[in-house]
């Protein structure tokens, strides 16, 4: 059975090679036009007067257009209809669209969006958090909270209470490949689409749109990005759009790609946010009531910052059981880029405040940050009766057998002391240690979006053509799931064909993200496999008399004779019975309303725990991991290799973020950290030199696919453990709470260590 | 302009094709070969990577900032050109399979191509070979696993032929009026006291970007790639001579054994793919206030030497810098040779970035203190990012000299430091931090020298 082997990834070979097609990779028909996005410079204001001479002008042009040349809706926003394709007349933030221009190169285009002259009579931008709450300006009418027990008077009651407060930056997705789209034009003016996205069927829903046509008319294909992460929720849209509005108008193919600085100044990002609390402890460090303030800077349109903030409340607890706690989330609208998916969507943010407040809580008792984080773990299995903040019940909890292992095999208590041995010595260099929980709500809280379909076809040869409604953008969801297949028909993989996400051939798909690709379209192509599977069976009973039937090494036994699968797929096919079938997956058990903050919008949970050790130099703040050791629970992995990869990478991404990925936006709201040169992703050396990853062994109690879990976003709060150690090293500094911010530059490191001599 | 190169092999003349035009596109838009990638179009990511190869052997050069004239006369290796002629994959390319190297595949290309070039080369420090290739999805680790097992893999014979012979091409003629390919520095010389105007390239590491990224239209060109007498490094008793178009890795190279500090700053210079292109020489000509090239050279009391048709002058590197934009250089001039005196090490150079690798400079501290006994004699403190040119802390020296190499002393010297610098505030860094950061450094070079371990990189659990 091909599942839970540690396959390589499909494509690898065609990655190595080069031979992998990305958008701007696959070959154009002659007469191809590119497109161009030129952007507003100005934060906010009004539009009152655009000359484009010299843009008609520019070598290759074809086409200008403005919003008042579009025929159709060409909104391109996720939710609220607020994101109009070009700007109407108002701007909102620096990098937003304002005219587009089709030419005959992609340098033509670009170059030619430069020469726009757009006058606008600019107003006082809202930009920070503290702006936006002194004009009011906010998603919903006022802010979410969600509540458990009575968190004033438990306050009021506790031994004692800290306070504090968190500043935690956003981080830009930086895939690899930028955002892409290519539009075919096609007879009756429908429209194919080939794009970067995680989201085909939303491509396909504002397509249509824009176009004036049914869904019916526009055909979405992705066979793979060059990285999502979230970022490729939303954000793919405006280029999509584009290409189908410009294709329409010329009747030519259009492409669009962004250049790196304009996607980074264009697209939304992960939201920054601030988090205050007030936190009732006892003695023991362990916590009576906690009240929380989110602070989420959404940008300037809705996007998809309701769910993540919401995700954000949902993961305010983390792994830690609250009787008494308040969460209230403020979602400000500024004029800065929308906010966007990027991997935990919010849960990440909301993880970061628990911890801070652990570290916190640490320091002002003397205690190891550990004991603080066990005292107020949710119990393992088997104490129904614990409920998170929202009442929904934690059945399926694992962190304590799971920090206890993983603190044995990282020998954290030993290391813990020669650490603080270490320091003693060292006058300049400090060191530190962390151990940080992760408990992950696995389903997407819209509950309707948990669904899938699959479309399998078995052909007369025997081998089979598999598509779902997920798409793939490294994770190795496509190799996941023909696992499942050839695992469903006992046949070896090479017999499965994985074909690009088609909103034809599986509709209505949702987003592959919420980390739900592999638990909702295996369990689609799984279901869709064994209804192939039993009208095989049935067939074969029939002509062979027997009910003993089973599929295994791409052979059927039929009683005691064996077929080969081949065979079995013709025989099927000769009796006039259909080898082709749908499949079709709801999540089970999940009910959610968002408003009251209460029902159980997880299936399950997935935990995980991460330790790690860095140093510090307290005379420039530059820092550096040493070492992490983590256990991650996956279920019962249907790839280990794919899930370890995962986890590392998950890791490093989210360690990115917390350290030396810092978005800077200058007091006009331009971003200045628009290219590689300035907005630092981890790169090799950033790595921890040592480095182990296993994963927890026990099968999800939960019935999914194979009783895996699911991967894509709950390593990346591993990276948490990260900041918690720079945070310990700098507690080695001085007497005073170094209340460390994130992300952790060499600056906030050398700030937090001067606070805590001061 | 015409150039002549060979393409995996392939023979491969172009005619009166722009100047600017960089290789990338041309692989990508004309040739239609689209393994190369393009991830940042400004040499960050090294999803373009290509292997060059030429009589000075192989290296690894990102493909975005490298116009067709550069890669005149030379072996151009791309992704599509790993796999042998029967189409056994190379070992990087296996190693990458087996090791789950890849996820999304869009920077595993230039990976790839990174990888083969660090192998042909025997290099085995992978993580700074590897430094110049971002990945989002890995976390490196599988990458660095992959380049692990190469070490006892065989070169492939295609390959290993590039590196012993250099191909020799027939060299196309580039001269014309607006853009040049001088063989010698006489030739550049005269036509650029002609073209005073004109754009220098050197290793369009900076370059690239007023094309690829502003539109730039650079004018009349000379691209300096071929001028070999501007090229290369030699010794006297007294002087370490340094051609303007020595390239970083090649300087780094030969600092090592002189100044090791200053070697290992270089090592953190861009990437692979940016110092096998980039110069000294441009490194100073163009003027930033953070490049890291000059305070190192600052510190080191280097000269630099100047060319205006067949006139030469010199004068210190710290006066070339007169202030923000300005240098002093007069149009037609050009840089041809800087010289460091040799010198007791006493140099080391502290680097503060976002990233340790790849990343430029918030504030690069190149210090420098000379002692007659315990007692301070002489300093050259010289530092990037803290003034709008690379600039001596002079007050800072002039409280320190005299004084005892103690805490107090560098104490004194912090204090006095606030007189040399109002740093900006960046993206970087904020002003404060600057200042502080820089004056910390001089607590830094006291417990370095001292033997405290200072550097957060030499730590290991």
């Amino acid at each position: 059975m091909s599942v839970a082997k540690p396959l390589p990834h499909d494509a690898a070979a065609l990655h190595v090679t080069g031979a992998a097609r990305y958008i701007d990779d696959i070959p154009t028909p002659q007469g191809t036009l590119h497109l161009a996005f030129a952007t507003s410079q100005v934060a906010a204001g009004t539009i009152t007067a655009m000359n484009l001479d010299q843009v008609r002008r520019a070598p290759g042009v074809i086409a200008v257009l403005t919003a008042s040349d579009l025929k159709h809706d060409c909104d391109v926003s996720p939710s609220n209809h607020d994101e109009p394709l070009l700007a109407t007349g108002t701007v909102h933030h620096i990098g937003q669209p304002v005219f587009l221009v089709i030419a005959t190169s992609h340098l033509a285009a670009r170059f030619a969006a430069t020469k726009g002259q757009i006058e606008i009579d600019a107003t006082v931008p809202i930009l920070t958090v503290e702006d936006a709450l002194a004009a009011n300006s906010r998603f919903e009418e006022g802010p979410r909270i969600y509540q458990k027990g009575d968190v004033l008077a438990a306050l009021g009651s506790a031994a004692e209470t800290l306070s504090g407060s968190i500043d935690i930056g956003g981080q830009e997705h930086f895939y690899l490949e930028g955002q892409a789209a290519l539009a075919l034009p096609q007879e009756c003016g429908d429209m194919l689409v080939q794009s970067s996205t995680q989201h085909p069927t939303e491509i396909q829903h504002k397509v249509a749109h824009a176009i004036g046509k049914p869904m019916h008319a526009v055909r979405v294909e992705t066979r793979r990005m060059g990285g999502g992460f979230g970022g490729k929720e939303s954000q793919g849209n405006a280029l999509a759009v584009a290409c189908a509005v410009a294709a329409a108008f010329t009747g030519k193919p259009c492409k669009m790609r962004y250049d790196r600085d304009d996607d980074m100044i264009i697209t939304g990002k992960r939201h920054d946010f601030r988090i205050d609390y007030t936190v009732g402890i006892d003695g023991t460090g362990r916590i009576t009531a906690l009240d929380f303030t989110h602070y989420a800077r959404c940008g300037w349109a809705q996007d998809l910052s309701l769910p993540v903030a919401d995700r954000a409340m949902l993961h305010a607890d983390n792994a830690y059981h609250l009787d008494h706690v308040r969460i209230t989330s403020h979602r400000l609208k500024t004029n800065t880029q929308s906010a966007t998916a990027f991997r935990g969507f919010g849960g990440p943010q909301g993880v970061v405040g628990i911890e801070k407040i652990m570290d916190h809580i640490a320091q002002h008792l003397d205690m190891d940050p550990l004991a603080i984080r066990r005292v107020n773990y949710y119990a393992d299995m088997g104490n129904p009766e614990q409920t998170t903040p929202y009442h929904q019940p934690v059945k399926d909890c694992i962190i304590n057998a799971l920090t206890d292992r993983l603190a044995t095999s990282a020998d954290y208590d030993t290391r813990r002391a020669a650490i603080k041995d270490w320091n003693a010595q060292n006058p300049v260099l400090k060191r530190g240690i962390a151990i940080t929980p992760v408990k992950f709500g696995i389903s997407f809280t819209l509950t309707h979006l948990n669904q899938a379909g699959a479309l399998v076809h078995v052909y007369q040869d025997g081998s089979i053509h598999l598509n779902h409604g997920g798409t793939e953008m490294g994770q190795g969801l496509f190799l996941k799931v023909a696992q499942v297949a050839a695992s469903r028909f006992g046949v070896p993989l090479d017999t499965i064909k994985i074909t690009a996400t088609d909103t034809a051939k599986v509709p209505n798909t949702s987003a592959t993200a919420a980390s739900s690709g592999s638990d909702l379209n295996g369990m689609a192509v799984q279901n869709a496999c064994d209804e192939i599977r039993a009208r095989m069976e049935k067939h074969l009973a029939d002509v062979y008399d027997t009910a003993d039937i089973t599929f295994v090494d791409g052979r059927v036994k039929v009683g005691n004779q064996e077929i080969s699968f081949a065979q079995a797929a013709s025989l099927t096919y000769q009796a006039r019975i259909s080898l082709s079938a749908t499949g079709f997956y709801k999540t089970p058990d999940i009910e959610w309303d968002r408003i009251a903050g209460r029902g159980r919008p997880f299936f399950y949970f997935a935990y995980g725990a991460a330790c790690t050790e860095v140093v510090i130099d307290t005379l420039t703040g530059e820092n550096r991991i040493l070492r992490a050791d983590i256990l991650h629970d996956a279920g019962a992995s249907l790839n280990p290799a794919i899930d370890m990869g995962q986890i590392e990478g998950g890791y490093v991404q989210g360690a990115g973020w917390l350290t030396t990925e810092e978005l800077v936006w200058d007091d006009q709201g331009a971003l200045k950290t628009h290219a590689p040169s300035t907005y630092k992703i981890p790169a090799c050396s950033d790595r921890p030199d040592i480095f182990n990853v296993a994963l927890w062994d026990q099968p999800n109690p939960a019935q999914t696919i194979y009783r895996s879990k699911a991967v894509g976003e709950p390593p990346f709060m591993l990276g948490i453990s990260a900041f918690m150690a720079l945070a310990d090293a700098i507690s080695a500094c001085g007497p005073s709470y170094g209340d460390l911010q994130a992300p952790a530059t060499a600056e906030a490191v050398l700030a937090a260590v001067e606070r805590t001599r001061a | 302009m015409d150039v002549t190169f060979l393409l995996n092999g392939t023979h491969v003349t172009l005619k009166d094709i722009s100047p600017t035009t960089t290789l990338l596109d041309w692989l990508r838009i004309e040739r239609q070969m689209t393994g190369t990638k393009e991830g940042c179009n400004e040499g960050d990511c090294g999803a373009c990577t290509v292997m060059i190869s030429d009589a000075d052997g192989t290296r690894a050069l990102n493909g975005c900032i490298l116009f067709l004239p550069q890669v005149n006369g030379k072996h151009v290796t791309t992704v599509e050109g790993l796999a042998a002629p029967d189409g056994t994959l190379h070992p990087a390319q296996t190693a990458m399979i087996e090791h789950h190297g890849s996820q999304c595949g869009f920077c595993t290309p230039g990976f790839v191509v990174s990888m083969a070039t660090a192998h042909l080369n025997g290099a085995t420090d992978h993580d700074t070979q590897l430094a110049g290739n971002l990945c989002r999805c890995t976390g490196y680790a599988p990458i660095i696993r992959a380049a692990e097992t190469l070490a006892d893999r065989p070169v492939p014979d295609h390959l290993r032929s590039l590196a012993k012979a250099a191909p020799t091409l027939p060299q196309s003629q580039l001269r014309q009026s607006d853009a040049i390919q001088p063989q010698t520095s006489d030739v550049l010389a005269q036509w650029y006291l002609e073209n005073p105007d004109a754009t220098l390239v050197a290793g369009a590491t900076d370059v690239g970007l007023w094309v690829t990224k502003q539109f730039r239209d650079l004018g009349a060109v000379a691209f300096l790639n071929q001028c070999d007498d501007l090229r290369g490094i030699r010794e006297t008793d007294t002087e370490i001579h340094i051609g303007a178009m020595t390239t970083l890795t090649d300087l780094e190279a030969a600092i090592e054994s002189h100044h090791p500090s200053f070697a290992a700053m270089i090592r953190r210079y861009g990437s692979v793919q940016v110092r096998n292109a980039a110069t000294i020489g441009g490194n100073i000509a163009n003027g930033s206030p953070i490049g890291d090239g000059p305070p190192a050279l600052i510190a080191l009391g280097a000269t630099l030497h100047l060319r205006h048709g067949d006139k030469r002058r010199s004068i210190r590197l710290q006066d070339f810098f007169v202030a923000y934009g300005k240098q002093d250089r007069v149009p037609g001039e050009f840089v041809e040779t800087i010289t460091i005196p040799k010198q007791q090490d006493t140099l080391r150079c502290y680097k503060l970035s976002k990233r340790f690798d790849q990343d430029i400079s918030a504030v690069c501290g190149c210090l420098s203190v000379q002692r007659d006994g315990d007692t301070i004699t002489s300093t050259r403190l010289a530092y990037g990012g803290m003034a709008g040119t690379p600039k001596r802390a002079t007050q800072a020296e002039a409280a320190m000299i005299g004084n005892p190499f103690n805490e107090a002393t560098m104490r004194k010297g912090m204090e006095a430091m606030v007189e040399d610098f109002q740093p900006l505030s960046d993206m970087r860094a904020s002003a404060q931090y600057r200042l502080r950061a820089a004056q910390n450094m001089l607590l830094r070079y006291l417990h370095d020298i001292n033997g405290a371990q200072t550097n957060v990189q030499e730590v290991r659990t």
